[in-house]
């Protein structure tokens, strides 16, 4: 037996030395920033943290929330991810039922088809988007980063997918009871695809979390900022020049702890949905994307 | 019906946009509109090859893109190819877990990780690079470094992700053969040479042309968080560059004609490599 063999055995060890650091790897970085957000600012400032936090202190999280701009940000945040989440899986399972039904009993079906697949393929890119958000009068109203993504073609066609998996006998049967099309799809079809939409839900949300650019070019006033703009403004481009705060402030704002606890907070939503997303998603991706 | 606000979604959000490409041809101005501003036929596009830093632009694009194609399917390959090796159902699961996790953080929250870690002042990765008796780099501000950092960074944001596909392949290989094997006396690398590395390749082959379609796609997120004004001759690539150039700096015009060139380029590759999918491993995406 080739797992009793010498070679194999240090192989083994070899194997699982590597693949626990290659883990170790994608976690320490984000460890590293939570040490040092809860560290005081002299060891953090003068480097001597690694992955615990020295002379522990809430500081950071403190002054963090105690900046109107950042919870103002996290409030638009917080709306933004719960309605575009609301109204993108609506679009989703209205699109998705109609396309999942054969040719013959909705004629034009490729047609649709190909209508939304094209905007995949093609589309106009960021300047004419841009104009367009602005002659609409969407600059700076929430809606300018929920409706222009309201629509996901690839989780129309992986929902669609999924609905085509299910018994056609389920339809005939609900049409028989009398259900129309609507009854059909959210007491029949709905129900019974749980798992798919709530992959597609939390892989919305966390889209829409992460969302920062839509923020940054149409908001034009930083309290209207997302978080993820926020940040980004803050803290990568460390461009301070935006925010209207007194010097003590901004002081702060560029100490090295706040800018972790800035961090360690903008992570903190998908850290907490992670273990729940973790359980469906790969079955949830490999249904839709590996097919055949 | 039920599609009317799908449809009303697509074409107001995607279809009305791609009207907004005839700005391309012209000079716009936003006070004169579009039918205000002034026809100017192909001259953006005449412009665009002409305009010095094109080409890098293109370049650097085209090189970052297939190193992180070529290295973002490697790295995953591997990885699932070692982790089917582990018998610890637990190990197995913690491990995963943990791989997957930086895939669900954005550029800016990694970013900002990076931008602290990889600091030339005392960064993490620096003390070390020191510790070990070497020179700190300066990471995110020379140009070399700088592609080296993006392609790192997006193999290690993303290879844990990219297993699951793989993995999902491994899990249909017929356990039987594996028995067989084993009969005939192969050990355990003669087994993984023999009947692991076969049954990924379909599926490899079919990523792979798959990416093709991405080439011009480096990746806008990790560039836009990660470069600043010293790396822009290395790390500029075509959708910074189309920021940079049309947001920041208000030539929409020749923006959007460098838009709609990676576009129309972009699409024809996508739809070639869709149909090389089909008919290298009989693969249709919709």
């Amino acid at each position: 037996m080739y797992y009793k063999t010498k070679g194999y055995r240090i192989f083994s060890i070899a194997n699982y030395t590597f693949l626990g650091i290659l883990s170790l790897l994608c976690i320490l970085p984000i460890i590293h920033i939570l040490a040092v957000s809860f560290s005081s600012m002299a060891p953090a400032s003068s480097n001597m943290v690694t992955f615990w936090p020295i002379g522990f202190t809430t500081d950071a999280y403190v002054k963090t929330f105690g900046n109107s701009n950042f919870i103002n940000s996290l409030w638009v945040s917080v709306n933004r991810t719960v309605l575009a989440t609301i109204i993108g899986i609506v679009i989703m399972l209205i699109t998705a039922f109609p396309l999942s039904k054969e040719d013959t009993s909705f004629k034009g079906r490729s047609w649709y088809t190909w209508f939304f697949v094209f905007t995949i393929l093609f589309s106009g890119g960021l300047i004419p988007s841009y104009i367009l958000v602005q002659k609409l009068g969407l600059m700076n109203t929430i809606w300018a980063l929920i409706l222009p993504g309201a629509l996901s073609v690839w989780n129309v066609i992986l929902m669609m997918n999924f609905f085509r998996g299910l018994p056609k006998e389920l339809e005939e049967a609900a049409y028989l009871d009398g259900a129309g099309h609507i009854k059909t799809l959210f007491l029949v079809y709905v129900p019974l695809s749980l798992p798919a939409i709530a992959t597609l839900s939390l892989f919305t949300m966390v889209a829409q979390w992460n969302s920062w650019f839509d923020g940054m070019i149409y908001m034009s006033d930083i309290k209207d900022y997302p978080l993820a703009s926020l940040l980004q403004t803050i803290i990568v481009q460390q461009d301070l020049s935006k925010i209207n705060v007194d010097p003590s402030m901004l002081e702060n704002i560029s100490q090295r702890t706040v800018r972790a606890a800035q961090i360690f907070i903008g992570a903190l939503p998908i850290l907490l949905v992670y273990p729940f997303l973790q359980r469906f998603f790969v079955k949830g991706i490999v249904i839709g994307a590996v097919k055949g | 019906m039920m599609l009317i606000p799908a449809v009303l979604l697509a074409l107001v959000f995607q279809y009305i946009p791609m009207g907004g490409i005839v700005i391309a041809f012209q000079d716009y101005k936003p006070y004169l509109g579009f039918s205000g501003s002034e026809w100017v036929g192909w001259d953006n596009f005449r412009y665009l090859f002409l305009y010095p830093d094109v080409g890098q632009v293109i370049w650097n694009t085209l090189f970052i893109a297939l190193f992180k194609i070529v290295a973002g399917l490697i790295a995953p390959l591997l990885f699932a190819i070692l982790l089917n090796e582990v018998r610890l159902v637990g190990f197995k699961r913690v491990s995963q877990t943990l791989v997957y996790l930086p895939h669900f953080l954005s550029w800016v929250i990694l970013g900002g990780i990076l931008l602290d870690i990889l600091s030339p002042q005392g960064g993490i990765v620096n003390q070390l690079i020191v510790a070990l008796g070497g020179e700190p780099i300066f990471f995110l501000g020379d140009g070399t470094w700088f592609r080296v950092t993006l392609i790192v960074s997006d193999v290690w944001k993303e290879f844990g992700f990219g297993t699951i596909v793989f993995l999902a392949s491994l899990a249909g290989i017929n356990p039987a053969l594996y028995e067989a094997a084993e009969v005939d006396g192969a050990n355990r690398f003669k087994q993984t040479l023999h009947i692991t590395v076969p049954a990924l390749i379909p599926i490899t082959i079919v990523l792979l042309t798959l990416s093709i379609g991405n080439i011009l796609n480096a990746g806008f997120d990790q560039v836009f968080n990660l470069y600043n004004p010293l790396v822009y001759d290395k790390g500029d690539i075509i959708d910074t560059f189309v920021y940079r150039l049309g947001i920041l700096n208000g030539k929409m015009s020749f923006a959007t004609a460098v838009g709609l060139f990676k576009s129309v380029v972009a699409t024809i590759l996508i739809v070639i490599s869709y149909r090389l999918a089909y008919k290298l491993a009989n693969y249709r995406v919709f």
